[in-house]
């Protein structure tokens, strides 16, 4: 089997347009969320995002670019454009035929649907744009990835509620490590602050009015961001031919489904992800000295999480480090685990944990280091990053230090 | 307000990515660069500046009742919807 590195990392979110905007913002414990600002946010009871700001997508995308491209589909090029940079890649001849983009993603053109919805509802329109189709479909970011930097291999979108990005990390190592491609583009992304997006999450009741505080005895639900992480993950021999700098290793990863309930999520079917991860990448659990948490501060998760981390790693889970760095920029749902994978990424290349924000008063079914509220350095060489899905789909991976 | 050929022409130079000047009645979509994507957006454009409805179907834009080989004739149809529609 291949063994497989990151050799470019890329992104936008509520902290940063960049990668190092964004690690500079984590190790700063820097909090993302914020008011929202869209049409008709005063008809909404959670009124509190990690929304891109400062963002002006004309200086990045021409008039024709933008009338196809939605706003999870900008983001993703924007993205891609600087894990693909920092590759060093140009795809032609025959990697250009063997490399493809598998991204996760959830709502798909979620914007796209809420401003023609209301133009045909609200507005009693009888026409709407032609492009709203390919505009809003699922996998339209991966296609326009392929298309920007002429991917020809297996290319597709996964999705998964919040795990889609760790699945779809996934399903890019596998490609790689089994040899079917020597590279492959992956990550995801979301974008769902718009009225109709966070109305929809409103019903189910489990977001904050006031702020994300995941392990904090006084969390109260979830705060939703939004944006994109982008990685370039490429068998080593081919980054080590080409002089390549690799950020860190991709070690294995697992898959789970708890087959229970549709939002609840369950304690054995983390763990058994936990657990495999660690299996398929052949790390004992002491090995592993920083957890990126799936943390998403609702009561139900946070407590079900830290049980699975005590019953796989018993003792050592006193040790290690977990934290949610969605306190500080929000759950991006389909693109949330690979803007997090940036933290393990800090862990093992830099030797930084980014914290957990907003943590106010522990919580006894919560008892791990979660980091509280201030960076920490830390020499970790193995970094895990949960996620675990609405529908109890789960995906973790285990991430290296490249040496 | 200007003339209907006038304002057809805007929609068509600025899908184009072109000066109104330079697009002539005798040229076709073809010519100005506009691909299929190009053309249904056109088509809609005008559909929304004078609030009509185009007989246009992608599948089969011969078969179309809507003529679309030259600036020309999509101006004359245009020009025969409005009367039409009005």
């Amino acid at each position: 089997m291949k063994r497989v590195v990151i050799t470019g990392a890329g992104t936008i979110n509520a902290l940063g347009h960049n990668v190092p905007d964004t690690l500079e913002a984590m190790r700063e414990g820097r909090c993302g969320i914020g008011d929202l600002q869209f049409r008709d946010v005063d008809r909404l009871a959670i009124r509190i995002g990690g929304q891109v700001r400062g963002y002006e997508p004309e200086t990045r995308f021409n008039r024709q670019q933008l009338s196809l491209y939605d706003r999870f589909t900008q983001f993703t090029l924007i993205a891609a454009r600087e894990a693909i940079a920092q590759s060093g890649l140009e795809f032609s001849g025959e990697l250009a035929a063997r490399a493809g983009v598998v991204l996760g993603n959830s709502g798909g053109g979620m914007t796209t649907l809420d401003e023609n919805y209301r133009s045909v509802y609200e507005d009693g329109k009888n026409r709407v744009h032609p492009f709203v189709v390919p505009k809003l479909m699922n996998n339209a970011a991966a296609s326009h990835v392929s298309m920007e930097f002429n991917l020809k291999g297996p290319s597709f979108t996964v999705s998964t509620a919040c795990a889609s990005s760790n699945h779809a990390m996934a399903q890019a190592f596998q490609m790689v490590h089994g040899g079917m491609t020597p590279v492959m583009v992956t990550g995801g992304s979301e974008s769902m602050l718009c009225f109709g997006g966070v109305k929809a999450w409103e019903g189910l009741r489990v977001m904050s009015k006031d702020g994300c505080r995941p392990f904090s005895a006084n969390r109260n639900g979830m705060v939703q961001g939004e944006g994109a992480g982008i990685f370039v993950f490429e068998e080593y021999e081919h980054a080590r031919a080409r002089g390549a700098e690799i950020l860190a290793e991709v070690a294995g990863y697992a898959m789970s489904s708890d087959a229970a309930d549709i939002v609840m999520p369950s304690k054995q079917g983390a763990a058994r992800a936990i657990k495999g991860a660690l299996a398929d990448a052949r790390l004992n659990a002491s090995e592993v000295g920083y957890i990126n948490a799936h943390g998403t501060g609702t009561a139900a998760n946070d407590k079900t999480e830290s049980a699975a981390v005590a019953d796989v790693f018993g003792a050592h889970a006193d040790r290690l480090m977990i934290s949610s760095t969605k306190s500080m920029h929000g759950h991006l749902i389909g693109g949330t685990g690979a803007v997090e994978l940036l933290a393990c990424i800090l862990a093992v290349r830099d030797g930084v944990i980014a914290p957990t924000i907003g943590y106010e008063e522990p919580d006894p079914e919560c008892a791990l280091d979660v980091v509280p509220n201030e960076a920490r350095e830390a020499d970790v060489s193995v970094a895990l990053s949960n996620a675990f899905a609405f529908g109890g789909l789960n995906a973790v991976l285990a991430l290296k230090r490249f040496t | 307000m200007s003339s209907i050929k006038d304002r057809v022409i805007d929609i068509i130079a600025q899908q184009a990515v072109l000066d109104p000047s330079d697009v002539s009645p005798e040229s076709t979509l073809e010519d100005l660069g506009i691909d299929s994507l190009g053309l249904v957006e056109s088509i809609f454009a005008i559909e929304e500046e004078f609030d009509i409805s185009v007989p246009f179907n992608a599948n089969a834009p011969e078969e179309s009742e809507f003529d679309i080989s030259s600036v020309a004739s999509i101006i004359d149809g245009i020009e025969a919807l409005v009367k039409e529609q009005s």
